[in-house]
């Protein structure tokens, strides 16, 4: 037999029209441990899932990677579904994913969405029943291990924003067979002895299994019940618990709980300086404003010539008086002319004008005789001149 | 001190908000204004002393059957 020559080419696409053409490899399950994974900036995800003795390369498209409930990382065991399929440039086969879960999680995945429903429906997650974290806290409950980074992180934080701040830890198991337990225990303890004025509940990254104490029911309800406020940082910024969803506050981390709890002194110490400072300049603009006004006030003509007014009253009513005084001397000018007139009328009209040019009037017993019939003989008579009189008698 | 106590800081700083807008809105007679100004003087001041007053302490509590012993705590390194 004769063996004639393909290409590379060739060979790779045979292979994969032979695999293509498999149905079990069509549509797969396969389960393993993540490793050498790389998030491509396009969006697709490389990796490769390995076991005790073997491996396969394998990629997700951008496509179902939004679909994901987790973010996958070295040395997480997954079940990933997909198909095998040659890439021909290279000459590998690799699995396409299609879906992914974390291996031995699906129980707990469950648990997790039916408890949250329950507890969703029951109205624990509810808004209204969210208490106030306290401005300015005196005392701060820290639930958390006492070892590790996670009490570290709210000391230093806390110290930083106020150096004088009051934190108490109650150390609490986070992980683990019975962690939910006591740590249920310590939100009432606090509670009861009124430990402090809100409660950090923190716990540092981890698995799903890791974090599951804070997926529990008795944290849930105890969260709810609890009196004091409670901050809940659990995790990662990207995990979310159901403590976090009961908590009055979520904070996504540790350190970001202790900013929400501890107010930054030297912030609040500066406003408490502002205000002092408007104080002062507004009640100062206040005074300045009266004593301009009084100023101006004192400014003004009144204040400046107080006798000024009485004097241009004092001008007016002299103005007045001498208009009375001139009307009256008009008056009487016009009268003492009229008397004028009246004295030369008369004066024409006297008899003593005509007693001057030589005539005379008789009178007899003081009546004027007007007619020689009224006198007889030696009737007395007198006979007035105009310098004096006599007597005579009629002959 | 009993008043500081009692004292709510977040009502006060609101407080102490209201008075500053009162002062600069400036419609006030002089004084309500000074009677304000003293108030406010007094409130921000104790503010000041609470802060003052406080003093670091960081502790673990630690529960031994009945009682609960508070001690002062120093984080371990790692």
């Amino acid at each position: 037999m004769e063996y004639k020559a393909i290409t590379v080419t060739d060979l790779n696409k045979y292979i994969k029209e032979k695999i293509a053409g498999d149905e079990t490899l069509n549509n797969i399950l396969v389960k393993g441990e993540i490793s050498n994974f790389k998030l491509h900036y396009t969006g697709h995800m490389y990796f490769t899932l390995k076991d005790e003795s073997s491996l396969i390369k394998c990629i997700m498209f951008k496509t179902y990677t939004s679909n994901l409930k987790f973010t996958p990382k070295d040395g997480m065991k997954i079940m990933a579904f997909g198909t095998v399929s040659v890439f021909e440039r290279d000459g590998v086969y690799q699995l396409y994913c299609k879906a992914m879960q974390e291996d031995g999680m699906g129980s707990l995945y469950t648990a997790y969405e039916e408890l949250k429903a329950k507890l969703e429906k029951e109205g624990l997650f509810s808004q209204a029943h969210k208490k106030k974290i306290p401005y300015m806290p005196k005392v701060i409950g820290v639930l958390t291990s006492n070892t590790g980074a996670v009490i570290r992180d709210i000391i230093n934080v806390s110290t930083r924003r106020n150096p004088n701040v009051y934190l108490r830890l109650l150390p609490v198991p986070v992980q683990g067979e019975g962690a939910a337990e006591k740590i249920a225990v310590g939100i009432k303890l606090m509670n009861e002895k009124k430990l402090a004025d809100v409660i950090i509940l923190a716990r540092g990254g981890g698995s799903l299994e890791d974090l599951w104490p804070f997926n529990e029911e008795i944290v849930a309800r105890t969260i709810y019940d609890s009196e004091l406020p409670i901050i809940s940082a659990v995790g990662h910024e990207t995990d979310f618990t159901i403590a976090d969803f009961v908590a009055d506050l979520r904070a996504p981390t540790p350190s970001a709980a202790a900013e929400l709890a501890v107010p930054n002194i030297a912030e609040v110490k500066l406003k408490l300086d502002t205000y002092q400072n408007r104080f002062r300049q507004s009640l100062k603009k206040k005074t300045e404003l009266m004593r301009l006004r009084y100023e101006k006030c004192m400014a003004g003509r009144v204040f400046r010539e107080p006798l000024q007014k009485i004097n241009e009253n004092y001008m007016l009513i002299d103005n007045v008086v001498k208009k009375m005084q001139n009307s009256i001397i008009t008056k009487y000018k016009d009268k003492k002319l009229e008397a004028i007139k009246i004295y030369s009328k008369l004066d024409a009209l006297s008899p003593l004008k005509t007693l001057s040019r030589g005539y005379s009037i008789t009178e007899q017993e003081g009546k004027i005789v007007k007619s020689v019939a009224q006198l007889k003989k030696d009737n007395i008579i007198t006979l007035r001149f105009e310098d004096g009189k006599c007597n005579a008698k009629v002959l | 001190m009993e008043e500081n106590k009692d004292m709510n800081f977040e009502d006060t700083m609101k407080k102490l908000e209201e008075i500053a807008n009162e002062l600069e809105k400036g419609d006030l007679d002089l004084d309500t204004s000074v009677t304000k100004f003293e108030e406010g003087m007094k409130l921000s001041k104790q503010c000041n002393k609470i802060l003052e007053d406080a003093e670091k302490r960081i502790s673990i509590l630690i529960n031994n059957g009945n009682a609960i012993e508070e001690q002062d705590f120093v984080p371990k390194a790692e």
